[in-house]
């Protein structure tokens, strides 16, 4: 590969602007006939691929026609173009040009920002929909030859800043004021999930990022239906007019991709997708949402691995990203994807990456269409871009080869009827030259490179002469030359023009004598060693250099293990029923466990000796923060925020928990708001997509916490509702009695006439309240965050006075005291082992709280809350029968049945019999003891864990990494 | 005989059942005659066991370990036959913050981390609280001993080894002073990265500037000659001499490199690392340096998401294959979860280790490695009667039933303000009393 040589761009001004009819010239009338004939060249019409010996036909910066033949026309300025392609002018979709460069995040901590910014805009300062482009836009010269030296023509230029940030508007990248440059005002609506430059603390996290979103869309449809506006909010009213237009959505990764597809299904609205350069990594899931993309062509930096104490910092996904990323364009092309390129990311290595990608399988039309025929019909605008058929815009690529050859050039760049001459073809005139100057001769080799021409006086052997300097400037006509021989007392100074064969003119010795001087070609220059072969081009047949592994993670593999019917014969088998412990077999057909008895008869199912071991229930953790990208919303109440919204399938700690015997958890979200969000339960099969982690109809839980995290106490300078603990019950009051009236307002709605209906606006769907009703309803549990008794207390009798209960106190570390209020309320609890003494409201934590509150009947749970204890909550159930003397079967429920039971799934998981599912895990030794070691770990019969293939895994991680290192480091030499 | 040897066993139990406390269980009395226990298996804490055990200590010392229950002179002695139960050394617990530290997120109740880069003169020992709320729940788990770190800065100051048992910290101390605690700076940080959101690994770029300050501390150290009269320069003295060690912290193996290295370049004579998460990688140095191992991190997720799962795991066995010694330390962060040393050595006895070699690096290994092996780490005849009976194997949290602990010969209570609230809520819902 090699890099353009972009020149200053020499602007040929062949045509005048386009003529702005409001505006007085300033001198008299100038209006021409601007008719230009590009002849003899090779021209790639999309759908028809490249018509030799055609000639384009411009008249007032548009295309008139192609046409065969090479005749110039009346009428026309005929440019001859024999032995050049000409492409239709390329688009980027993904641009901030001529606009404001967008503010910073704003720093963290200190006093929460409560409110929005003062002015006529939506009540949250990340709603961005009243921006529009057009009025901010200001074209940019200097940007513009940026773009326009990669090619582009157009672009589609947004703010980006905010998670809806208004209207972009589509403009031409010539010398046109902004009046002739924009060809739509507005031409699509912009959206993502960062919250931008907004100093306000709401959202703080990527499910508040999605449920802002979501609730945008509602109080957009309600503010809609009201003729009156009930209030004056411009980003609405901004929204509201946008989105006929296309939409298009901003992601950083694969992740956020599927999980904006969600939104836009529950919106009815499709969403082009502006993904990052991880796409290929979940091709067919992204596929499958229908959405086009905009792909930026930008490849991670080798990572550092020189050394090997640094090279083990860097991850295997990086590593393995590191060699796949070349590979993305094609992946999602071979997925049947339709995406438009972006240079965004890549910025001056666009070319060679992109032509890389070509090499690496991308196809050469679907290469194009990213650049042309996509973008033109994501945004409608088919007719002007993206082709050359009568009528569109007169915007043209012009190369010296085929586009994607390796050594073809881009020569001219053509926007609307104007060229741009991106290469002036001066470095042709490389070569060995001799200098003739006054009386001397010298030899000279002129190069050109990095945009430049570079002269070196020659030795007796052809080397540059060290001891020498030469200056040269070569432009089209003229050229200057200041060289200083070895011997000479100063410098020789001349000044020329361009003849056939070389330069000559006049000068000055260092002593100031005039002199003539020619400088004439002789030959060409020494060939440089000729690079290594660099690696053969690939196609689209070929294999890649490695497979893409599920997930994209170390311990991913490029296939799941499978579903498997199995039996596993005389362990030790922890039922949780009414059998008890004993030695038993255990058959599981189907995902399920299918029979528990003497000499199960197993029907071809793997056989598996247990003799010895120990086969428990699957460890079920109640509450886990695990493979979640994000663990806190900060307002008051966020029971709108999803934490399925925010699952990351690729956290290697869902293969560690594994490892400890666990199958299934309760994602929760944090404790720093009094209502949390709502909850994801999974089971851990690791390898799926988030989506195919979640547990099939689960009960929907949300997190609700109490306390010292709630009341923000170790942020002195937080000023966030509520400080106190009598604030936070005024908090849950609040929030129930005001979903109570809202669904009176619904009720009330949903009771007239349907003439009455008309004459009345809807009521604003509001997402929190809904989610406060469904607790009230008894349609969505709560896992209650708390610490000490007085607030244990005052939950329960809040939630009766509301008529429903606290279905489970999570941390619960005052437990024990009112364990029997607990019981008669009906609320279990899941708590730690023996943590306390980490801050206030846990002096009085202590490690028999699991046993009393069972010994008051209440159901007891043991979770982890930390990545780290998640992997041994065996151990956690262990240490119940050193506190507590809590019998081993009742342990080992605390970490299986009981939080099965409280998340309502223990009519199908958390014991051993027939119908349950297949979660399981064999023990080598007593599954209490410290010195226990999962052998396996099945969920829904598939063996997630085997400790035979960790062993294979550790190896293949260990020979990737080598071979991925090894090839880091050739390619650097 | 056997009868009068049940009816003391029960005296015994009965003196650490008070009633009613509500305040940290009081000191222990001074051993008012001697004792041997019989029917012991006697971990000794070197690797070896002895079942059917018998083991005698008078003043607080221990006079005899052997499987002679009939000597002559235990006519003298109060029998206590544990009928099968186990004895171990009490564990000994390196670089902690306990009685310096009581609620980790109340600066008011923290003595930990002291202003400035060097504090090498200050002393934990002075701050430490034997009132602490936190130290019968150690020694409940059986951890007797335990050395007190500061923590923060560069050089963090003096760590003094204390008995988990006396009336203030005077009466506490086993051994003064003897720690000196560096930090050796890190090359890179990890920092959050405000535009993507994302933490990345960054140079710090006060490293040179940092490690200057302890070349310059050293320098001026090894060549003090007390005028002008300089507290830190006077403090650090004793590690020229062999007199105290120092004490590393450092995880990453490149940080190992270069602390070692300068200390030895120094003239430092005992050299110690704490932490030691990369330590394989640098095995040979501290092999060749004779550098010991307080590796802090036996619960904790591997170092990096593509290393094994059970990486932190099996770092103390290979260390102790490599022919480092090696202690295990209760991890440097949440010092409430400290008291479950044991059952990090239970943890890497699953992952290589033989058991009793596990229990050595609780035991005996951390005593030698803090300097009170003369004392304490191991069931030998003048050392410390400082010991504990568990009905079972006390490094699996399921067999651990830690009976009774002496520390020097005193038989220590117990029953603190935890299992004080289990009584009082046990007895309120079962309506019968609790038997412990």
């Amino acid at each position: 590969m090699r890099f353009f040589i972009c020149w200053l761009a020499t602007m040929l001004m062949v045509s005048p602007v386009f003529a702005q009819e409001t505006a007085t010239p300033n001198g008299i009338a100038d209006n021409r006939r601007n008719a230009i004939a590009l002849t003899g060249a090779t021209v790639y019409l999309p759908g028809q691929g490249y018509q030799e010996d055609a000639t384009v036909l411009v008249r007032d910066g548009v295309v008139v026609n192609v046409v065969a033949g090479t005749d110039a026309r009346d009428g026309y300025f005929a440019i001859d173009m024999a032995g050049k392609y000409v492409y239709p002018g390329f688009i980027d979709l993904y641009s901030g040009y001529g606009l404001p460069t967008p503010g910073r995040p704003v720093q963290r901590g200190g006093a929460e920002v409560v409110r929005s910014g003062n002015q006529a805009y939506n009540a949250n300062d990340a709603i961005r929909s009243h921006y529009r482009a057009v009025e901010n836009f200001t074209p940019d010269a200097d940007s513009s030859e940026t773009l326009r030296d990669l090619g582009f023509s157009s672009v589609l230029s947004h703010h980006a800043d905010g998670i809806a940030r208004g209207t972009s508007t589509l403009v031409t990248l010539g010398n046109h004021n902004a009046n002739e440059a924009v060809v739509i005002a507005d031409a699509a609506a912009h959206y993502s999930l960062d919250k931008g430059s907004s100093s306000q603390t709401v959202p703080v996290s990527l499910m508040g990022s999605v449920a802002l979103l979501r609730q945008t869309y509602l109080d957009a449809q309600w503010f809609a239906a009201h003729e009156q506006r009930p209030f004056v909010d411009e980003s609405l009213e901004g929204w509201i007019r946008a989105q006929s237009l296309p939409q298009i959505m901003e992601v950083d990764n694969w992740h956020q991709a599927l999980t904006v597809d969600g939104v836009a299904q529950e919106f009815d609205t499709d969403y082009v997708i502006r993904v990052g350069t991880d796409a290929y990594q979940q091709a067919e899931k992204l596929a499958a949402t229908g959405a086009r993309l905009i792909v930026p062509v930008n490849y991670p930096d080798a990572p550092d691995v020189a050394d090997p104490f640094i090279a083990d910092e860097v991850s295997f996904s990086d590593l393995k990203h590191w060699e796949l990323a070349p590979y993305n364009l094609r992946l999602l092309s071979e997925a049947g994807i339709e995406f438009a390129l972006t240079s965004a990311g890549a910025g001056a290595d666009f070319w060679d990456n992109l032509r890389q990608a070509v090499a690496n399988g991308l196809p050469h039309d679907d290469a194009i269409a990213g650049l042309t025929t996509v973008p033109a019909r994501i945004l409608g605008v088919s007719d002007r871009l993206g082709q050359l058929d009568a009528g569109a815009l007169a915007n043209m690529v012009v190369t010296s080869g085929p586009l994607f050859d390796d050594d073809t050039v881009l020569l001219e760049n053509w926007v609307r009827g104007e060229r741009f001459v991106l290469n002036t073809g001066l470095d042709e005139r490389r070569g060995q030259y001799s200098l003739m100057a006054g009386n001397r001769q010298l030899a000279v080799a002129l190069d050109f490179a990095d945009g430049g021409a570079k002269l070196s006086l020659l030795d007796g052997n052809a080397e540059p002469d060290a001891d020498a300097s030469v200056d040269a400037s070569i432009g089209n006509d003229l050229i200057s030359l200041t060289f200083t021989a070895a011997s000479d007392t100063g410098p020789t100074r001349l000044s020329g023009w361009s003849v056939d064969n070389g330069w000559q003119g006049t000068g000055q010795t260092a002593a100031g004598e005039p002199i003539d001087w020619r400088l004439t070609y002789t030959g060409p220059l020494v060939a440089p060693e000729p690079e290594p072969d660099s690696a053969p081009v690939t196609s689209a047949t070929d294999a890649l250099p490695s497979p893409v592994l599920y997930p994209f993670s170390a311990y991913g593999s490029e296939s799941l293990p499978a579903q498997q019917d199995v039996v596993i014969r005389n362990a030790t088998v922890w039922t949780n029923e009414d059998m008890g412990i004993l030695v038993t077999d255990v058959l599981v057909r189907d995902g399920r466990i299918a029979a528990v008895g003497d000499n199960l008869s197993a029907g071809g199912a793997v056989e598996v000796d247990g003799t010895g071991k120990h086969l428990t229930p699957g460890i079920i953790d109640e509450h886990t923060h695990i493979a979640l990208f994000s663990i806190n919303e900060i307002a008051t109440n966020s029971s709108m925020v999803r934490m399925q919204d925010v699952v990351n399938s690729e956290d290697v700690n869902i293969y560690r928990n594994l490892a400890g015997g666990v199958v299934a958890a309760q994602q929760l979200h944090g404790s720093s708001n009094p209502i949390g969000g709502q909850s994801s339960i999974i089971k851990l099969r690791w390898g799926m997509a988030p989506e195919e982690l979640q547990l099939d109809d689960a009960p929907k839980f949300i997190k609700f916490a109490l306390g010292e995290n709630v009341k923000r106490s170790t942020n002195p300078a937080s000023i966030r509702y509520p400080q106190t603990r009598m604030g936070v019950e005024q908090v849950y009051v609040n929030a129930f009695s005001q979903a109570q009236q809202y669904e009176q307002r619904w009720n009330a709605y949903n009771a007239l006439s349907n003439a009455q209906r008309r004459d009345t606006v809807m009521p604003r769907r509001d997402l929190v309240h809904e989610t406060m009703l469904e607790v009230l309803k008894g349609e969505r549990y709560v896992t209650n965050h708390s610490y000490v008794q007085s607030e244990i207390n005052m939950m329960m009798t809040m939630a009766e006075s509301f008529g429903f209960n606290i279905n489970t106190f999570t941390h619960i570390l005052e437990g024990y005291k009112v364990a029997d209020k607990m019981a008669a309320h009906g609320a279990g609890g899941s708590t730690f082992s023996d943590w306390w003494a980490f801050k206030w409201e846990v002096r009085y934590a202590i490690p028999y709280n699991a046993a009393l509150m069972q010994l008051a009947g209440v159901v007891v749970a043991l979770n982890s809350d930390d990545a780290e204890m998640s992997r041994r909550l065996n151990q956690e159930a262990g240490k119940m029968v050193k506190y507590g003397n809590v019998s081993e079967s009742d342990a080992l429920k605390m970490i299986t049945l009981n939080p099965a039971k409280l998340l309502h799934l223990d009519d199908r998981m958390g014991s051993i019999r027939e119908g349950k599912d297949a979660d399981l895990v064999l023990w080598d030794e007593h599954p209490l003891s410290v010195y226990a070691q999962a052998q396996t770990t099945w969920v829904d019969g598939v063996p997630y864990f085997d400790r035979a293939r960790d062993q294979q895994l550790r190896q293949y991680i260990a020979d990737e990494r080598a071979r991925l290192i090894a090839a880091i480091i050739s390619e650097e030499e | 005989m056997r009868t009068r040897i049940r009816v003391m066993l029960f005296a015994a139990l009965c003196l650490s059942i008070p009633l009613s406390q509500a305040i940290v269980p009081k000191p222990a009395e001074e051993q008012s005659e001697p004792i041997a226990i019989i029917g012991a298996v006697i971990h000794v804490g070197d690797g070896s066991v002895i079942t059917d055990g018998v083991m005698a200590f008078d003043e607080g010392v221990i006079t005899y370990v052997g499987t002679d229950a009939n000597r002559p002179d235990f006519f003298s002695h109060q029998l206590i036959d544990v009928q099968g139960a186990h004895v171990y050394p009490g564990f000994v617990l390196p670089n902690s913050t306990l009685g310096l530290s009581e609620i980790a997120n109340l600066r008011a109740t923290n003595d930990v981390v002291e202003e400035g880069d060097i504090n090498a003169s200050i002393r934990s020992a002075i701050a430490y609280n034997t009132d602490s709320e936190l130290i019968p729940t150690f020694r409940f788990n059986g951890i007797l001993t335990a050395q007190i770190a500061p923590q923060g800065g560069l050089i963090s100051g003096r760590s003094s080894v204390m008995n988990l048992d006396g009336w203030n910290w005077e009466d506490a101390l086993l051994a003064e002073n003897g720690g000196m605690h560096m930090h050796w700076p890190s090359r890179t940080r990890r920092e959050r990265n405000d535009i993507t959101g994302q933490f990345e690994t960054v140079d710090n770029e006060d490293y040179a500037h940092q490690t200057q300050l302890l070349h310059s501390l050293f320098q001026n150290a090894v060549s003090y000659t007390g005028t002008p009269l300089n507290l830190n320069l006077q403090a650090m003295a004793p590690l020229f001499t062999g007199d105290a060690k120092l004490f590393i912290h450092a995880n990453d193996a490149r940080t190992i490199v270069s602390s070692v290295q300068f200390a030895s370049s120094y003239g430092v004579q005992e050299i110690v690392l704490v932490g030691g998460r990369d330590a394989m990688k640098v095995k040979d140095l501290l092999l060749s340096e004779s550098v010991a191992v307080v590796y802090e991190s036996v619960h904790s997720l591997p170092g990096r998401e593509w290393y094994d799962v059970d990486e932190p795991y099996k770092v103390p066995f290979q260390l102790h294959e490599a022919g480092i010694l090696v202690g295990i330390g209760g991890g440097e962060t949440a010092l409430d979860s400290q008291r479950n040393l044991p059952f990090f050595a239970g943890t890497a006895a699953a992952y290589g280790l033989d058991r009793e070699t596990a229990l050595a690096m609780v035991t005996q290994h951390n005593a030698e490695i803090l300097g009170v092996d003369d004392q304490v780490g191991t069931l030998e005849v003048g050392k410390n009667a400082t010991f504990f009976v568990s009905v079972g194997d006390a490094l699996d949290m399921r067999t651990s039933q830690v009976q009774e602990a002496f520390v020097q010969g005193r038989l220590i209570d117990l029953f603190g303000t935890q299992q004080e609230l289990y009584q009082r809520y046990y007895e309120r819902y079962s309506n019968q009393p609790l038997e412990q």
